[in-house]
């Protein structure tokens, strides 16, 4: 039974957790939002040039985009943060103040749109060649065409794995910590942190994990509903038809048939 | 250039251009697939290009229209030099038609015929979905306006993509196999509109393997084979006259 006691009181005593439940809530859960959610957005534009320039016919384009895509999918997330959060902490004290906050979004936003990046071009490159050469015959240039027809189709076969990303990234915000956070800025897993040195248990870490969960977890199941509807296409199963059917009606309609207005 | 189209109330009659090529050849990276094929295409006739597979007859479509660049030679469109155009420019003055229709599928059926209207030929939304209402009435399509190409049959599809290309005004239409991918009672839908369009004075260079609608329709029959163009010819003569034996054993094959 001790073992038990001890069990509930260093992961699940709650005192603790109650003690730092409104704090986890709106400092924490806010931060790691505001944090995610800003990295996303950028990276996510970040992600599109990427994209469109590693699939570009020009090589100039695409060596570049290769570059940037091998460095920030290589290096450990961790190192990237401390290299761009301590390495600009001057460059960014001009401009943003001696917050590393924003530092920490930008390091998270380079690495999310190596991946975007990535999962833009796959989408892109999955969409059939004769929709880039339809748009083309009608006489659209390439930016054109990329823009209004093919790039559209090729995002919306990765939406979920779009989402997929916004769920590496709200876990990843947790590093931005190492930068040392000002006390209002702290995220999840920092105050949760926080709150277990000073009770001396770790109930208020697990608090902190249930709050990713339940920012996660309904979003992994949002992946599987995007991908099953996807997949199956949001088409109804209609009644068979006869081919002859629409014989019978295009002789019935068509205009261009009848020679007499020639 | 030549004014294509005249819409005298909703009736349509083309004016096509002229087209011709002179020792075209073209490759894929140094292999190549076309060899000095020449071509007089008159205004508003229509020219059937057939031939066994891997002849070169949809890379001399996509020659015309510069989707694949010639390495030598000239297309000439109305008398202008085609290669000397900008391609963009260019296309908008071809039509083309392709074997799997390659429509937009997030879009409907009017939705593809108006995307080019409104960004290409620079009209205003309604203007283009108003004009592309029409071209879908035309191919017989007004009640299916709305729908995603997905819910259409092939045969449906296929007439929307006409309507497509023929909404941009083409002076030349070019079709790439536009029936070989459609279920059997489907085709000759397809094949009736083609050959109004062919009536209504439009240009046209058709890549089929459909003879019986050469032989009816066709001004002018070309064979291909193996990246040249053997015989060319009326239809009576490529069907009941054979020359080479190349084109006899192809027909052979297939009648």
């Amino acid at each position: 039974m001790d073992f038990l006691d001890n069990l509930v009181k260093t992961f699940f005593d709650v005192d603790s957790m109650l003690t730092v439940a409104p704090q986890l809530l709106t400092v924490g859960l806010v931060n790691t939002l505001v944090i995610s959610a800003a990295s996303t957005v950028i990276g996510l534009v970040l992600g599109m040039v990427v994209a469109v320039m590693g699939i570009s016919p020009s090589r100039w384009l695409r060596i570049p985009a290769r570059i940037y895509t091998d460095l920030f999918r290589g290096l450990p997330a961790i190192l990237t943060i401390l290299l761009i959060g301590q390495g600009f902490a001057k460059f960014s004290q001009s401009i943003f103040g001696p917050s590393p906050y924003p530092l920490g979004i930008i390091a998270l936003s380079l690495i999310a749109s190596a991946y975007i990046g990535e999962i833009f071009r796959a989408g892109i490159q999955s969409v059939d060649k004769g929709q880039l050469e339809a748009c083309r015959a009608l006489g659209m240039n390439y930016g054109r065409a990329m823009a209004l027809v093919v790039i559209p189709q090729g995002v919306r076969r990765v939406l979920p794995a779009l989402v997929n990303q916004f769920i590496a990234i709200v876990k990843d915000s947790s590093l931005v910590y190492f930068l040392g956070l000002l006390v209002s800025e702290r995220e999840l897993f920092r105050v949760g942190q926080d709150a277990a040195v000073n009770t001396g248990n770790l109930s208020p870490l697990v608090l902190a994990g249930i709050f990713y969960l339940v920012v996660t977890v309904p979003l992994t199941h949002l992946v599987n509903y995007f991908d099953q509807r996807f997949r199956t296409g949001r088409r109804r199963p209609t009644a068979p038809t006869s081919g002859l059917k629409e014989v019978t009606e295009l002789d019935a309609v068509t205009p261009l048939t009848t020679g007499s207005n020639t | 250039m030549s004014s294509t189209t005249s819409t005298s109330a909703d009736q349509l009659t083309f004016r096509g251009s002229s087209l011709q090529l002179k020792n075209l050849c073209m490759a894929y990276g140094d292999v190549p697939v076309l060899r000095n094929v020449s071509l007089q295409i008159a205004p508003g006739t229509t020219t059937c290009i057939i031939g066994p597979s891997g002849s070169g007859k949809s890379t001399l479509l996509r020659g015309i229209n510069r989707l694949h660049e010639p390495s030598s030679g000239d297309v000439l469109l109305d008398g202008e030099d085609a290669l000397r155009v900008r391609p963009d420019v260019l296309r908008r003055r071809i039509g083309m038609v392709f074997q799997h229709f390659n429509l937009f599928p997030d879009h409907t059926a009017l939705e593809n015929v108006a995307l080019a209207l409104w960004k290409v030929k620079g009209m205003s939304k309604s203007e283009a979905t108003e004009r592309a209402r029409r071209r879908l009435t035309e191919v017989g399509l007004g009640e299916r306006a709305d729908h995603r190409p997905r819910d259409l049959s092939g045969g449906q599809q296929q007439r929307v993509a006409i309507a497509r290309a023929l909404a941009m005004e083409p002076e030349v239409m070019l079709f790439d196999e536009a029936t070989s991918a459609l279920d059997p009672e489907l085709v000759k839908g397809v094949l009736t509109l083609m050959a109004g369009l062919c009536e209504r004075g439009m240009t046209m260079a058709v890549v089929t393997h459909e003879m019986g609608f050469a032989r009816r329709v066709a001004d002018q029959v070309v064979f291909m084979d193996e990246g040249e163009v053997v015989e060319a010819g009326r239809p009576e003569d490529i069907f009941d006259n054979p020359r080479s034996a190349r084109l006899q054993r192809f027909l052979s094959e297939v009648l």
